[in-house]
This record gives structure tokens, C-alpha cells and sequence, in this order.
């Protein structure tokens, strides 16, 4: 298929479509309405349904529903409506049902602003909802890495019945880019017979559920589920790293911000500095190893985010002391500047920081 | 090679757009692209303005905040984006709607007619194709022939009968820069 430009926001519904989503349940909240706007239209054509729920409550239990019956259902919103669906998260967490969360970040907290953010970061990673779970959190950097992430989001929810959440922020729902619909690779994904699809008489029925009333029974469901995300950390994690053996200084950033950092970088190089980047695909499980790759010599990391530190508390984890760790944040729904991280880089590199 | 465009204006005088032909064109060349919208609580006939980067490599930050050209619709735009531009950048302005001559000396200036312009051919609306042409002129970010292939990619199979005269708006800015391109050398 030829490469067409579009809306991040519509990219995604058009690869949730590729990916074979019949079912969107939603509530419109800026800066993500075309999303939902496009499933609006789209889906239908598809034979599938678009169902505008009266609140994010209920749309998240509309996919928890869906969910259970095995079929590929996807949600979207930004900051403030996943706020609202991390019950229903929690539930679908527990209750192992693959499902695809879309969160396109705005400031807050509260309301906040409609301007691009990544304070979600906690959120996502560390689960909104209650109870020790995980969600397997992909966060592009540019359109064509969304549609790719989304594709491969239902394989990994389906393989592992877990939710997965795509985060992005503002700035990716809106912006266009060129993108082309490819097959990501091959899974073996395991039949769905545990899905409420009726007996037919033929068999017990399957229930869905998160309620554990014995102790024993809800420890055994956690240690299993403990399993689980240990097999998602040792196959999924995604990562992209640049020149780790030579830098100086390395700069952690993840999605857009990650772009910010990579036009600083480049320039600094004009300049004869020498700087890294550890951009992690996957925030959850996130990719610590990586780290260790990065020579003895380096003078700092430099975490680049649009919060006040959030991921910062994983790369502290990573370097386990051996570097200092620096920061530089935009947040509120500004966007930090090339310059600005050029300037904080330098003056790493001078040790006035 | 790398554009970073900033293009701004009132709501409806398809800033937006001229953007999206850009961005479109340059995909069509199979060069690396992005075009990010300024979005906010705004309402019709309140500012707008868009980057696009059009570039050989890949596109870094998609923010246009050092721009090689921007593109200015009206008064409120010039203001702000006059600043943001590069040294030895390129500024074009709506000289129909903006009085007001560029302060800075350091930049290359156009002024463009493009609403006369655009009344002249009979169509207001082409007043943006008016200004894209003469900075196609100026720029070669991309051909012309790749903006008129994009054009019915952004604005629907419907609006192919316009692409006549947004054609002669785009040939029309193009003479109008020529003629102040000769004058000033």
C-alpha cells in the first residue's frame, strides 16, 4: 500500500482497522476528538460499531464487555477521561482481557489544559487503578511508529490477554506525517477459548471475572499474573539508542520529546559534542538494560520530559548511581525547545550543573 | 536540504491548508515531512498558523520554532513570527492586509497582493494558493505539479474543478515575486 498522509489521531483508528478492531467505545475530549470522529465514520462501513457511551465509565466497561467476548475493542481519550476508565482498567487488568487503551496527553492535573503533556507517565506505568497490575505502555514518536504500535499493540493484548495502552501526547494526535499499513511480524496467538461467546450447549460456560473471595485463590491469580509480566519484560521491550560507546552525555526521552532531543542532538554534533540517546519504546516493561551499554566515561544522563519528572525516577532505577542523572522539563502544555536542551547539555558538559 | 515553514493567519484563510498541499507535495517527492497545526480553544476568524518541515533527513522536532520561511496572512502573525525566523530566512507577507513593512534586515522580504490578487482572478478564496506561489517561486521546497497532484488529497475528489484556477493563483504569485525579484537585484 502507498504511503498517504494523515492525522495522527485518524492514523490510528485507520490502523486499528488494519489491525482488525470492529468495536470503539468512546467519549470525544480534545485533543483526540478525531479519533473517535473518524470511527464514527469508518467503522460502520467496516460492519463494525461505533458507540459514543454516555461517560468514560461506561465506554470502558462497554470494552470490558467487548473484551470478554474475544473481540479486538479499543478505547480512546486524553488525561482527565483515563483518569475516569482506570477503574474499569483495573477490572479488565485483572479480569486478563486483551483490549487497546489510546491516551493522547494534555496538561493537567484536573482539567488541565488541551496542550501536549506527558505527566501521564506515573499513570500508565505504575497503573491508575487499583490492585498490582501492569499494562504493556507503547509511546511512538512519530506517525508512522503509532500505526506500527498500534498493529503490533492488538497482537501483544491478544498473546498475553493483557490491556495494552498506546501514549502519546497532543502534539502526535495532531500533527500529519506520511504513514504505510504494514503487517507487523508474525505471532502464534493463542485461540481465545475463554471468551463468552455462548456454550451452544456443548461445553460449561466461560465467566469473566476479577473477584477472588479466598485469599489463596486471589494469591495464586496474582503470583500467575506476576508470571505473566515477567514474560512480557524478557520478550517485549522496545528500545532505539544512539552512540552510547562515545557519548559524553546521553540524553533519555520517549516519544515526541525524544524528536526534540534528536534535532538537539544533531546540532550539538555540528558543534563537537559528543551525545547519546536512550529512547524507550515500551515504557512498561522499560528497558533499564539499556542503560548498561553506556561507556564509563559519560559525565550524565539527561532525562527530557514534558512533566516534572516522571520517567526520571526509571532512569535513576537504570544507572543505579553510577551517573548523575540530570532534567529538563516543559510542562503545562509547553513544549521544550532544541535550544534549551542544547544549553542544559552544554552545560553538563562544562560542569556548571 | 531542510524547509521548516511557519505559515500563519486568521481561521479561513486556509493557512491550514497551503500547509497540508506542502506537507503533501513533499511526499509525494518522497521527502521526509511533517506538518504540525497550532490547536487551541480558537473559533473562527480567531489566529491560526501551522509549521511544516519538508526535509531530506529525518524530521526531528516537528515544532517549527526556527523557521527558514514564514508565510503571513495578517498583522497579528507578522508580530509574532517575524522574530522566529532564521537569519538569512525568507518572510512573505499579505501586503493586502498588512500596511506595515518588516523591521527586521536580516531576513529576505516579499510582499505579495495575494487578496487583490486573488479578486482579480475572481475567486477570494485563492488568496493562500496567491502566497504559495510566489514562495514556491522563491523556495523550490517542492514542484508545482506535486502541489496540484496533493490538491485533491486535501481537499476532496469533489473540489477537482477548482484546481484551474488555483493553478492560475499559484502561476499569478509566482509572476507577481518574480517582477520584485528582478526589481531588486
Amino acid at each position: 500500500m502507498a504511503k498517504v498522509l494523515m492525522k495522527g489521531n485518524e492514523a490510528i483508528g485507520a490502523a486499528a482497522m488494519e489491525a482488525g478492531c470492529k468495536y470503539f467505545f468512546g467519549y470525544p475530549i480534545t485533543p483526540q476528538s478525531e479519533l473517535p470522529e473518524y470511527m464514527s465514520r469508518e467503522l460502520p462501513k467496516a460492519g463494525g460499531i461505533f458507540l459514543q457511551a454516555e461517560s468514560e465509565l461506561a465506554a470502558i466497561n462497554m470494552v470490558y464487555g467487548a473484551a470478554g467476548s474475544g473481540v479486538r475493542v479499543m478505547t480512546s481519550s486524553s488525561s482527565p477521561g483515563i483518569s475516569l476508565k482506570q477503574e474499569g482498567i483495573s477490572y479488565i487488568a485483572g479480569a486478563e482481557l486483551p483490549c487497546l487503551i489510546v491516551n493522547i496527553m494534555r496538561g493537567g492535573p484536573g482539567l488541565g489544559s488541551i496542550q501536549p503533556s506527558q505527566t501521564d507517565y506515573f499513570q500508565a506505568t505504575r497503573g491508575g487503578g487499583n490492585g498490582d497490575y501492569r499494562l504493556v505502555v507503547l509511546a511512538p514518536a512519530n506517525v508512522q511508529e503509532l500505526v506500527d504500535l498500534i498493529i503490533e499493540g492488538f497482537d501483544i493484548a491478544d498473546q498475553y490477554r493483557n490491556p495494552v495502552m498506546i501514549l502519546g501526547d497532543g502534539m502526535i494526535g495532531q500533527m500529519m506525517e506520511p504513514v504505510e499499513f504494514k503487517a507487523p511480524k508474525k505471532r502464534e496467538l493463542p485461540e481465545k477459548d475463554w471468551a463468552t461467546t455462548g456454550t451452544g450447549g456443548k461445553r460449561k460456560p466461560n465467566i469473566i471475572n476479577s473477584l477472588y473471595l479466598q485469599p489463596e485463590d486471589l494469591e495464586e491469580h496474582n503470583i500467575r499474573l506476576q508470571q505473566k509480566y515477567n514474560d512480557i519484560k524478557k520478550n517485549e521491550i522496545k528500545v532505539e539508542s544512539y552512540n552510547l560507546e562515545e557519548a559524553d552525555v546521553v540524553i533519555a526521552a520517549y516519544g515526541t520529546t525524544s524528536r526534540i532531543a534528536k534535532t538537539a542532538i544533531s546540532q550539538l554534533e555540528k558543534e563537537g559534542y559528543k551525545v547519546g540517546l536512550i529512547r524507550p519504546i515500551t515504557l512498561w516493561p522499560y528497558p533499564y538494560d539499556e542503560f548498561e551499554k553506556i561507556n564509563d566515561n559519560c559525565k550524565g544522563i539527561l532525562t527530557v520530559e514534558m512533566n516534572s519528572g516522571q520517567m526520571l525516577d526509571d532512569v535513576k532505577i537504570a544507572v543505579k548511581g553510577k551517573y548523575p542523572v540530570y532534567f529538563h522539563s516543559r510542562t503545562g502544555g509547553m513544549i521544550p525547545t532544541p535550544n534549551e536542551i542544547i544549553e542544559k547539555v552544554k552545560k553538563i558538559y562544562g560542569g556548571e550543573i | 536540504m531542510e524547509e521548516r515553514i511557519t505559515i500563519a493567519g486568521f481561521g479561513g484563510q486556509g493557512v491550514m491548508a497551503i500547509g497540508q498541499l506542502l506537507t503533501y507535495a513533499g511526499m509525494i517527492e518522497d521527502k521526509n515531512v511533517s506538518w504540525l497545526p497550532s490547536y487551541g480553544p480558537e473559533m473562527r476568524g480567531g489566529t491560526a498558523n501551522c509549521g511544516v518541515t519538508i526535509s531530506s533527513e529525518d524530521v526531528g522536532s516537528p515544532v517549527v520554532v526556527d523557521a527558514s520561511t514564514a508565510i503571513v496572512m495578517n498583522k497579528p502573525s507578522l508580530d509574532k513570527f517575524e522574530p522566529t525566523i532564521v537569519e538569512g530566512g525568507k518572510l512573505f507577507i499579505n501586503s493586502s492586509l498588512i500596511d506595515q513593512k518588516a523591521e527586521r534586515d536580516d531576513i529576505e522580504v516579499y510582499y505579495i497582493p495575494a487578496n487583490e490578487i486573488a479578486e482579480e482572478l475572481g475567486n477570494m478564496k485563492v488568496a493562500n494558493m496567491v502566497i504559495l506561489g510566489a514562495y514556491l517561486e522563491v523556495a523550490k521546497p517542492v514542484k508545482v505539479e506535486s502541489i496540484l497532484e496533493g490538491f485533491t488529497k486535501v481537499f476532496g475528489e469533489k473540489k477537482a474543478k477548482l484546481i484551474p484556477i488555483n493553478k492560475k493563483a499559484l502561476e499569478k504569485g509566482a509572476e507577481v515575486v518574480r517582477k520584485q525579484m528582478a526589481a531588486t537585484v
